[in-house]
């Protein structure tokens, strides 16, 4: 199979996948809870990839994912909440002390921006350390992060401990696809330059990667940074999607639900990550549902069932999952035409394998 | 022709209502966006309560000339501003007319925009901060509000204590909290005291430290708008420590959790609400009867009878969402929506009638409550009015 | 006078508190110490302790519920290590840990159905949840046998590692996993012992710490867990000693931040403290020097 037959292909398919959804959009009611979990699912394979770049290709074991977030989603608000909604918003700071407002698509970029500035800084001192030392060093400064927005003294910026709402946001499923597939794109164009190579060369080996004269400090820095700008990102989309945001929101519980994606997706596979996102979203949130209301079948009464009984079911799922399927949905292994390709035409597994560099 | 089909199914259903033939009626659905767990989970239980009871005695509606089954479509929104708005687009996708709910303003404002998004109007019931109907045309509210509330409460402090100063502990990231001490602050300070602030984060069970500061500073009052979960700690710590002064709070302390944890300690509690046990006698006895029937609305109401004002405050909000369905004579959310305007109701808790600004319940009185330490139960002190 | 009878509740409350991180956090450092885990299950293992004494204490007597929670604790944390962390011993340290969260959301979870999302009111104990008068100041008994109670255990644990042949192995497995199981120790009893002795402190801090503050909900292990984690990181992942003094730190500088009026910053604090620590001090305040064995 053909390199370019292989693109042509992967385009159609992510163009006929827009269509389905543009179509779907226009004869499903939308208020449908498949728009709800679909634009959750979007949002949570993003913030998943960018997780996975670290954890998964770098081998850096970073558990601030939920900060950088916090800084995104709180960027965006701050940044687009219309100038006569400020008074609403902020009103126990006077309306704030911004006043002025964005363009959205602007002020999403600018949450990446700055959440990557936030990952700089904390880097310097973080990067440092090692393995779990480096996870707790980077949950605490989630923490603090999270101390931090909530601190009244910046409450004319940050509103205090209050919602932030009424800023604008996109309704359609669409934009969150597009952009979050834009942002995955990105993500996995770096993975495939010789930055990513020489991240999996840190995972792989420090002491040989650094041998082979790679720069330690400045790729994890680089891979810390453009990790936390997309974990802004999709805090700012998060943001959007759920119309009101609160510090208290991005605790820890955050990032380790994050991490559970990440690692039933498996570690290493950008399209394990999005296929875990959507099916760990979409199972919580609307199939499971039925769980936790009371079911009647034919005059017997289901036993069990009742409020809290979904979680209980998610949680003893997930359990199964790590115990039996170590490596995930995917392992390291990616989801890609040329396999499906080489599937069905049933060529070896190897010689694709080999070509594909994977 | 159609005309004839049309009085002809009239015909039929009607037939059916008077058969009562429940299999034939239609089905109107109210979505209840409720905690049932988490920090408010307690309050939220009691408030589904009053509406479960409400739909148990008037289990149907009469909309445009035909009647129909209400069905309560609950869901829990885990007193969680982040987890709130998924429920809430469970109900909207539900097909629901109208949502009523919930017990906290966060939950409400969270969850706000989702209901804006999905033309469904909701009725809140004992959400009491100002921002939730604030500017929009959708959110109603059947209770009074926090500016009123704060004001009462910084009367009552300065009046009968005779407070200088006073302790005001609020949650961190909580609307409600925030809200009630910021307004109190503001009441307080014009009338001259002083306010001392202490804000705990969320996950905080160790209160031990605000009462310690609240004695240092010598305060006359503890100001603590908080959840009732963080209130049980509160209560013990102050016991514990012998905290002298009076702990004042707002109506989400008016539960018997508070009861619970304040029997038999030396500490006095203060709280304003909405309704008083014993203000509607016939809702009080059919409502102890329905909780005590079934052991679920037992434990849903922390195994006991005391009547919450959050239960008929829950009560009068199903009651009012039928006044709107019938006047909208349609079950279309947008009619409804646009009914609840005129809509006016003799509720348990008093005359229920919406602004025609925010659509907030226009309310001038409100009942302070004294817990009684040795018989577990809320003493009426006095109901309290301000002019504006 | 009047000077210590102000402040002195902010230390007392602080030593208590710092007591009772220390039982949870030599559950956290012990685990580690062997297994490199970080067994974030244990915050919930402690919550889980509270609600069974809650549940217990209503149909029977306080004397017969205590032993009965820490059994309970016990076999509790003894399962969690059989079923989720044992399958696991050869898998990368990272599906190890993604287990214990997936533990910790199991039992977070069941607490939730369990009761139905409602805080529960933990029971006074006799005698312990008494208030009493010290210096001035009025607090439970509890307060008070916190500290003494804590250094007698620790002392008892130090006496069992440092005399006992199943301490031996255990500080043998910790130095080196795998050459301790070629001579001959029996590794998973070695480590299930660890994780008995882990709960066991995990449930007398529960008796202590909801004596003091006694709501019992789902997630009230998870910020108590947590700190206790750092304050182990804080005294030297691994070290017993470590983890107490740590914890002690950590406890007290809370409450005196929340005694200066910063009560935003007293979660935030500590966990500033303790990255200001690791980047001096990577290891720890008493850490093993690099012993790298990801």
């Amino acid at each position: 199979m053909k390199k370019q037959t292989e693109a042509i292909i992967s385009v159609a398919l992510i163009a006929a996948l827009l269509a389905v959804l543009f179509i779907l959009e226009r004869t499903i009611p939308s208020t449908s809870m498949l728009f709800t979990v679909l634009k959750k699912g979007a949002i949570y394979a993003l913030v998943a990839v960018s997780m996975n770049l670290l954890n998964g290709f770098t081998g850096l074991f970073s558990l601030g994912q939920a900060g950088f977030m916090l800084v995104g989603a709180y960027t965006y608000g701050v940044l687009t909440i219309p100038v006569d909604q400020r008074p609403n918003v902020y009103m126990y700071y006077d309306g704030g002390m911004i006043q002025f407002a964005l363009h959205p698509i602007a002020a999403i970029i600018i949450a990446g921006i700055i959440a990557g500035i936030f990952a700089y800084l904390i880097g310097l001192p973080v990067l440092r350390l090692k393995s779990d030392y480096l996870a707790i060093a980077t949950l605490g400064f989630a923490e603090i992060i999270r101390a931090v927005f909530q601190w009244d003294k910046l409450g004319p910026l940050t509103n205090g401990s209050n919602l932030l709402r009424n800023y604008p946001s996109y309704k359609s499923v669409l934009f969150y696809f597009i952009a979050a597939g834009v942002c995955i794109a990105l993500i996995v164009m770096l993975i495939n330059s010789t930055y990513g190579r020489a991240f999996k060369a840190i995972r792989d080996d420090e002491v040989a990667a650094e041998a082979m004269g790679i720069n330690l400090a400045h790729h994890k820095r680089i891979a810390f940074v453009v990790s936390s700008f997309f974990a802004g990102i999709s805090g700012a989309l998060l943001a959007m999607y759920q119309t009101s945001i609160q510090a208290s929101m991005f605790k820890s519980a955050m990032t380790y639900e994050i991490l559970l994606i990440v690692v039933i997706g498996g570690i290493g596979s950008i399209t394990g990550s999005c296929i875990s996102s959507f099916l760990f979203i979409i199972l919580s949130e609307w199939l499971l549902r039925f769980l936790d209301s009371e079911l009647v079948i034919g005059g017997f009464k289901v036993p069990l069932l009742r409020s809290g009984f979904r979680k209980v079911v998610f949680s003893i799922i997930i359990m199964i999952i790590v115990l039996f399927f170590r490596q995930g949905i995917m392992g390291t292994k990616e989801f890609s035409v040329r396999r499906i390709f080489n599937r069905i035409t049933g060529r070896s597994r190897k010689s694709s394998e080999g070509r594909n560099g994977r | 022709m159609k005309k004839k089909i049309v009085s002809a199914l009239m015909a039929v259903s009607m037939a059916a209502v008077v058969m009562a033939v429940p299999a034939l009626a239609d089905t109107v659905k109210i979505g209840v966006y409720e905690p049932a767990s988490g920090d408010n989970g307690a309050g939220g239980k009691q408030e589904v309560l009053g509406m479960q009871y409400a739909n148990s005695i008037t289990p149907t509606v009469e909309i445009g000339g035909t009647e129909y089954d209400v069905e309560l479509d609950i869901v829990d929104n885990e007193s969680s501003n982040d987890k709130g708005p998924s429920a809430a687009s469970k109900l909207v996708s539900d097909g629901v007319s109208v949502v009523l709910g919930s017990y906290g303003s966060g939950v409400s404002i969270a969850a706000s925009d989702i209901f804006k998004d999905g033309g469904v109007p909701a009725i809140g019931v004992t959400c009491t901060n100002p921002q939730v109907t604030q500017g929009n045309t959708h959110y109603f509210r059947i209770c009074f509000l926090d500016p009123f509330q704060g004001t009462v409460l910084a009367n009552f402090a300065a009046d009968t204590f005779g407070a200088k100063k006073a302790y005001v502990l609020t949650k961190l990231g909580d609307d409600y909290s925030t809200g009630l001490g910021f307004y109190f602050t503001k009441a307080f300070e014009e009338l001259g005291g002083e306010v001392v602030k202490g804000e705990f984060p969320e996950g905080n069970s160790d209160f031990t430290s605000y009462i310690t500061d609240a004695k240092n500073e010598g305060c006359d009052v503890f100001f603590t708008p908080t959840s009732t979960e963080a209130a049980a700690n509160e209560i013990e710590q102050a016991a514990a420590q012998g905290l002298a002064i009076p702990l004042l709070a707002g109506d989400t302390w008016d539960s018997n959790v508070i009861l619970n944890a304040a029997k038999g300690k030396d500490v006095q509690i203060y709280v304003t609400t909405f309704y008083q046990e014993g203000g509607n006698a016939e809702f009080d006895e059919g409502f102890k009867a329905f909780i005590n029937e079934d052991s679920t609305n037992l434990a849903n109401n922390g195994n006991d009878d005391t009547v919450a004002a959050v239960s008929a405050m829950g009560y009068d909000a199903y009651y009012t969402a039928l006044e709107a369905l019938k006047a909208a004579g349609s079950t279309d959310p947008a009619a409804v929506n646009e009914a609840l305007w005129g809509v006016t109701y003799d509720g348990v808790s008093g005359h229920i009638e919406f602004d025609q600004e925010n659509g907030d319940a226009i309310r001038s009185s409100a009942f302070v409550k004294v817990a009684n330490t040795e018989s577990g139960a809320w003493d009426f002190v006095s109901e309290q009015t301000i002019s504006e | 006078m009047d000077w210590l009878s102000k402040n002195l509740p902010y230390l007392m409350a602080g030593i208590s508190v710092g007591g009772q991180y220390a039982l949870i956090a030599i559950g956290y450092t012990m685990v580690y110490g062997i297994l490199r885990l970080i067994n974030f299950a244990h915050g919930d293992i402690f919550m889980v302790a509270g609600l069974v004494m809650v549940y217990a204490s209503t149909v029977m007597p306080v004397y017969l519920a205590i032993p009965l929670v820490l059994v309970v604790t016990v076999v509790i944390g003894f399962l969690v290590e059989r079923v989720a962390y044992k399958p696991l011993r050869t898998a990368p340290r990272m599906s190890v840990m993604i287990s214990a969260i997936g533990v910790s959301y199991l039992l977070q979870n069941m607490a939730l159905y369990v009761t139905g999302g409602l805080a529960q009111q933990y029971p006074a104990l006799p005698w312990i949840s008494d208030t009493i008068t010290v210096f001035g100041v009025t607090t439970k008994r509890v307060t008070v046998i916190t500290p003494p109670l804590v250094i007698l255990l620790v002392a008892a644990l130090v006496m069992l590692i440092q005399k006992t042949k199943i301490g031996m192995a255990m500080r043998a497995a910790s130095k080196d996993f795998e050459t301790s199981q070629l001579m001959g120790i029996k590794i998973n009893s070695v480590i299930s012992m660890t994780f008995i002795i882990g709960s066991f402190l995990a449930a007398v801090g529960s008796l202590l710490f909801f004596s003091n503050y006694t709501g019992v909900t789902p997630t009230v292990g998870a910020m108590p867990g947590l700190k206790a984690f750092v304050a182990a990181v804080f005294g030297g992942i691994g070290s017993i000693p470590g983890a107490v003094i740590g914890a002690f730190i950590i406890g007290i500088s809370e409450n005196i931040i929340k005694g200066l009026g910063w009560t935003t910053f007293s979660d935030a604090f500590t966990f500033a403290l303790l990255i200001v620590v690791l980047i001096f001090k990577p290891t720890g305040l008493f850490g093993e020097a690099a012993n790298d064995k990801v």
